[in-house]
């Protein structure tokens, strides 16, 4: 990674004009806002033109959601200005936002879940006048008159608890639309969506824009916003960037626009070893979930295991980790036979599993570094009397943390949870090398890591897998597993449908077989 | 996906069939091993004398399916209750006027509890044991404990309008109006969607305070009327008589179905489940049974219940899951 020479490009950063030189639907001018010493937004610009989707792009901490907030009038900027079609606010109020149009879609959805769709859809009903006749006939038909305007049919009298995260997204746009909304902002609307769902997604934004009404989506999703957005900017460190329509970018450039560096986007040389296989799996099955699983992982190398979720990825790799033990087959770890149990086995015997939720699963998000770190070793800690031996504690610790993982930290007696994402995911990868294991299962490691941590994280396990560690890589983002892994086997109900040599193969080609 | 109803709306309608029919069963039940049980003075006693903890019930599910919870009500019923008498026996009044000073008296004790949680961030069990404790205490400190007997005659007369006995008859209002306002008033949707997620409701532009001391104040004026009821049956007033209902109270509205993580609850539940514990304790006394047993009986049910309930949604996982795969 080098640093790389991004001047702004000219649109964009100066006074933004619109394609036909009238003034911009919604214009943010020179907005500052400061929170005690810490500079949030500096001197930021933001012209959204009628009915148009853009997009909003930055690592996580660049200002997005302080941006967000201002428009939504939740915070008064220090200086700086917001225009609404070309009526100047110095104090926005959250009301006047959305009288105005501006309907904010947090990422949490903020849906009910024990309210039915068409009761969330109009939930507004209830809060204009709380105290009358609800009338769910009146609330049913706004809702009814919002599907067909999007072209989108969803089960209006199902509680939101119970439908799919996809779905209530769309409940989530549903409702915006029913509170007259003309621009719509989606903050991370994509996170937690699979491929499908995404591009059922874009359609409705795509519906929105034929409606007349704007979108901003806010995203590190490169390829989302390559394939959506009309313009997009650019945000760093608090600062605008530029503005720039997406055809003049291809997706490297905005990742080197995004950061400020440039990316190594060639694939690895293939490997070849003469060591024995870390990690073998012959015909492993479990009914219902995969059939005749088979392959090999040797020290130091990559293998990247693809699929859509539903595919068996994660139902394979939590087997392999004991937590879902198959009915055939069988699993080798270095030439032996093994049967696990539970995880406890499968940490024994040198596996290690970093899962693909880390906030819920990887992390004990209140406690600190040091004790997310030494959680998983605490037995190997002991001293005498079956204490925990401080010293023994401090030094792995201090290896791990800050000397392997450089985590960005001072102090390892902070919670984890005030870590960036990437750094939280650096201090799950601590927690499981410290177990010593030989082989690592890395599942989805980069779901809500923006890009500069990402190319972080693959640079530690390209570390690892060069000290010898056997890396099982499962993701669902396909140019991910092309540059990351030396192999790549795609799964697809269940079965492995095909080996792919990275240097031989195109990402389209990869996605035509995870897709397929 | 499930088509038409939805799982939570099945699973809570099996809920109260289930509770429904673990009621006629304990009934029959009770009735073979008692003949005196189905007698109809004994369901008369026994709707009467459960009708006061349905009162509070009401209140309290309203607080529950808010996403908070109330400890303090039994405390509010004292001391309204207290005040209320107080005042009767030194001005005189009627009917009327004891109604007023009680929905008064305790709405405002309740609201208290709604500006302390709202105010200082606090959790609602703490606030609320805080305040039942200080209530309770002021209430013994300032009356030494001393019992209120003589009431005046019109308060303590039988009323039976339409041959209903006034407690159930101040019941079944308080119920009514309770399911109309959590499901046919704006303000009672609303409700539920604060207990669903209280930032989506801070969010869609509801006035959590506004709407925190409705619930609280609910809960408030509820026990207010519970506590006047409460008198007018036992023609006194003690002060610590309705100490420790809470629990009971609680005890039922949870078994009727509401969730104390919130959002979830009905009217109908609620009944259920003081149905429930009503003719088990009643049942269980008729056999000859000590009182000191209730407490073992109550808790058996209850843990029943919640097992059910996690059983039944471990199943539900478990074939999403395998759906899925």
């Amino acid at each position: 990674m080098t640093d790389g020479s991004n001047s702004p490009q000219q649109q964009g950063n100066g006074t933004p004009t619109t394609a036909k030189g009238e003034a911009p639907f919604i214009e943010m001018r020179g907005i500052s806002k400061r929170f005690g010493g810490v500079r949030a937004l500096q001197d930021v610009n933001l012209s959204i033109h009628a009915a148009e989707i853009h997009s909003l792009a930055g690592e996580n901490g660049c200002g997005k959601s302080t941006l967000i907030k201002v428009l939504s009038g939740i915070h008064m900027p220090d200086e700086g200005q917001v225009i609404l079609e070309g009526k100047a606010h110095n104090h926005l109020t959250p009301d006047a936002s959305q009288r105005f149009g501006v309907q904010i879609i947090y990422q949490d959805l903020s849906l009910f879940p024990n309210l039915t769709v068409a009761e969330n859809i109009s939930f507004r009903h209830h809060v204009e006048t709380p105290v009358r006749l609800a009338n769910r006939n009146v609330m049913r038909k706004q809702a009814q008159a919002v599907m067909d305007r999007l072209k989108v049919s969803l089960p209006l009298d199902e509680l939101v608890g119970t439908l799919p995260i996809a779905t209530r997204q769309l409940v989530a746009i549903c409702r915006a639309l029913a509170a007259d909304a003309r621009l719509v902002v989606m903050d991370e609307p994509t996170a937690s969506l699979s491929h499908q769902e995404v591009e059922g997604l874009l359609a409705v934004v795509h519906e929105l824009k034929r409606q007349k009404i704007a979108s901003l989506f806010v995203s590190h999703r490169l390829d989302e916003v390559m394939d959506i957005a009309e313009r997009v900017t650019v945000m760093r460190d608090g600062r605008n960037f530029g503005t720039y329509p997406v055809s003049e970018l291809d997706r490297r450039r905005l990742g080197e626009l995004i950061t400020g560096h440039v990316f190594d986007s060639s694939v690895k040389p293939p490997f070849s070893s003469e060591a024995a296989p870390a990690l073998e799996v012959r015909d492993l099955s479990c009914t219902g979930q995969y059939t005749g699983i088979s392959f090999e992982v040797r020290p130091g190398e990559i293998l990247g295991l693809t699929g859509r979720m539903g595919s068996g990825r994660t139902e394979l790799a939590l087997s392999l980790f004991g937590m879902n033990p198959p009915d055939s087959g069988e699993i080798r770890v270095n030439g032996k036979s093994v049967q696990f149990h539970n995880n406890r086995e499968a940490i024994r015997q040198g596996i290690a599993y970093v899962s693909e939720d880390r906030l819920s699963l990887g992390l004990v998000m209140p406690q600190t570094i040091a004790d997310n770190t030494v959680i998983s070793v605490l037995n190997r800690l002991t001293g005498r009397l079956g204490l925990i031996d401080g010293a023994r504690r401090a030094q792995t610790i201090e290896h791990w943390i800050f000397k392997e993982l450089r985590v960005k930290t001072k102090t390892a007696d902070r919670p984890v949870q005030q870590l960036s994402g990437g750094n939280q995911q650096r201090v799950v990868l601590a927690k499981w090398l410290a177990t010593d294991p030989r082989v690592l299962i890395l599942d989805s490691p980069t779901v809500g890591v923006d890009i500069g941590a990402k190319a972080g994280i693959f640079q530690v396990v390209d570390a690892l897998a060069a000290r010898g560690l056997a890396i099982l890589l499962i993701s669902d983002e396909a140019d991910e597993v092309l540059h990351q892994s030396h192999r790549i086997l795609v799964m697809r109900s269940g079965k492995i449908v095909g080996a792919y040599d990275p240097n031989r193969t195109t990402e389209n080609q990869l996605r035509e077989a995870i897709y397929a | 996906m499930p088509n038409d109803t939805s799982f939570l709306k099945r699973a809570f309608r099996r809920h109260e069939i289930q509770i429904a029919a673990i009621v006629v069963l304990m009934a029959i039940f009770f009735s073979a091993l008692s003949p005196g049980f189905l007698s109809v003075s004994n369901l008369t006693t026994l709707l009467e004398s459960y009708s006061v903890m349905a009162i509070m019930a009401a209140g309290l599910l309203v607080v529950l399916i808010s996403g908070g919870i109330d400890i303090s009500f039994a405390a509010i019923a004292a001391v309204t209750q207290y005040l209320v008498a107080t005042i009767l026996v030194q001005m005189g009044g009627n009917w009327l006027v004891a109604f007023a000073l009680a929905v008064i008296f305790g709405g405002l004790l309740g609201a208290v509890n709604a500006l302390l949680i709202y105010y200082l961030q606090a959790l609602s069990v703490i606030v609320t044991i805080s305040t039942m404790t200080f209530y309770f205490a002021i209430l013994m400190f300032v009356t030494d404990g001393e019992s209120i007997y003589d009431l005046p005659d019109w308060f303590t007369a039988t009323i039976a309008p339409l041959g209903i006995p006034f407690p159930v008859a101040v019941a079944a209002f308080v119920l009514i109006i309770t399911a109309f306002v959590l499901n046919r008033l704006s303000i009672g949707r609303q409700i539920y969607g604060l207990g669903g997620n209280l930032e989506g409701a801070k969010r869609m532009g509801c006035n959590i305070l506004g709407l925190q001391c409705f619930v609280y104040g609910y809960s408030g004026v509820t026990a207010g009327i519970a506590g006047l009821v409460q008198a007018h049956r036992v023609e006194e007033v003690v002060p610590n008589a309705l100490i420790g209902r809470e629990l009971d109270v609680l005890a039922a509205v949870v078994l009727g179905g509401a969730s104390l993580q919130g959002g979830i609850g009905t009217v109908t539940g609620a009944i259920l489940g003081i149905v429930l514990l009503a003719i088990v304790q009643n049942g269980l006394t008729l056999l000859g049974v000590s009182s000191y047993s209730f407490g073992f009986v109550t808790g058996i049910i209850i843990l029943a219940s919640v097992s059910a309930t996690a059983i039944a949604a471990k199943r539900q996982q478990k074939r999403t899951i395998g759906n899925v795969a």
